[in-house]
């Protein structure tokens, strides 16, 4: 019961940045994918610069316990390249869509229609999956890191970096 | 994009995405629980189907690994919606719109083609986060935080997706 009260309450922080970002909408996220508007890339990437050197700050504590995906590469790349092309007609992402709602966009009930029927679909379809797709190009639980074999904070300080120089482009160009 | 500027209320994205990138921090510190939002969409869609099938439901795999119940996720989801309706309506900024202004332009007003549009994009998008693992909540920020290659390579094909999928329908650039 206490995690619901807490899921909810977190919820409602974030959906009240997101809004207040203006990343929620359609106009935002299709003029991103258009290379007009930058504006959820900069959220993001604002998020996930914060995030990642707190998360990893007290992971060296001990205080947080990482949790991430597996790589498996034909479906990060499948699922990705087919969630793509659905969030480039949709224009809203299973997150931020609820947000979009609260704001009065009410075409995103159409998207959350589908994407309960998406999600029955596949779960239908995953035994299917389960024996001829899913799997392949499994390498299990792995960061950046791991893979390129350097220190966190290395990889961490050069996203930083890269991150910067790309807001910095961005407000340039004016995106 | 100059309607963009005047535009009450907003917080800059670098502003409010630094804010949630500590939201996600002091989660995962409290709770434990990471960013995600595409999980829940299959949770809703076994409880849903249980209204309508509670055989079928039960027999599912995918169900039987993602039980369709509450849980923090699903009511983080729903604090999305409550979050970005009370900043919306403290701002002024609420507005019921059913066809997003980029979409106007292009393809005109008619709130049935944007919503029929919307819905198989919405059921396209599901299917390949389900497949992916994650969506740009759970790949995207979640996986990209804590330096996760799976994480890297959805954020890269979600937008490879979103870009193929934007450029071919507006290919003839706005009208």
């Amino acid at each position: 019961m206490e995690m619901l009260i807490f899921g909810l309450l977190t919820g409602i922080l974030f959906g009240f940045l997101l809004q207040k970002g203006r990343v929620v909408r359609y106009d935002k996220q299709i003029g991103a994918l258009r290379f007009k508007d930058m504006t959820i890339v900069k959220f993001m990437m604002s998020a996930i610069i914060v995030g990642m050197l707190g998360i990893h700050f007290f992971e060296v504590f001990g205080l947080v316990q990482l949790m991430y995906k597996p790589v498996v590469i034909g479906e990060n790349i499948a699922g990705g390249m087919i969630f793509g092309l659905g969030w480039g007609l949709l224009g809203y992402c299973p997150g931020t869509q609820g947000g979009a709602l609260g704001e009065g966009r009410w075409d995103a009930l159409w998207g959350i229609l589908g994407m309960l029927i998406g999600a029955g679909l596949y779960a239908e379809t995953y035994p299917f999956l389960m024996k001829r797709v899913l799997g392949w190009g499994y390498f299990g639980s792995l960061t950046i890191p791991q893979l390129i074999g350097v220190n966190q904070w290395f990889v961490i300080m050069a996203f930083i970096a890269g991150v910067i120089a790309m807001f910095s482009w961005f407000e340039k160009k004016g995106l | 994009m100059e309607q963009n500027k005047m535009d009450e209320g907003a917080w800059s994205p670098y502003i409010a995405g630094g804010l949630s990138g500590l939201v996600i921090i002091v989660s995962v510190l409290w709770t434990g629980k990471f960013f995600g939002a595409s999980t829940s969409f299959v949770r809703s869609a076994g409880m849903l189907g249980k209204a309508f099938g509670p055989e079928r439901v039960t027999h599912l795999e995918y169900f039987i690994r993602y039980l369709p119940k509450l849980d923090w996720q699903l009511l983080f989801v729903i604090g999305i919606f409550v979050g970005s309706l009370i900043a919306s309506l403290w701002s002024g900024s609420f507005k019921w719109q059913g066809v997003p202004d980029m979409w106007a332009e292009r393809f005109g007003a008619n709130p049935v083609k944007r919503g029929i549009v919307a819905f198989i994009g919405g059921i396209i998008a599901m299917f390949g986060a389900r497949l992916a693992g994650g969506c740009p909540s759970g790949h995207g920020l979640s996986g990209m935080i804590q330096l996760a290659v799976s994480g890297l390579i959805a954020m890269i094909f979600f937008f490879v997706g979103g870009i193929i999928m934007t450029r071919l329908i507006y290919y003839r650039g706005d009208r």
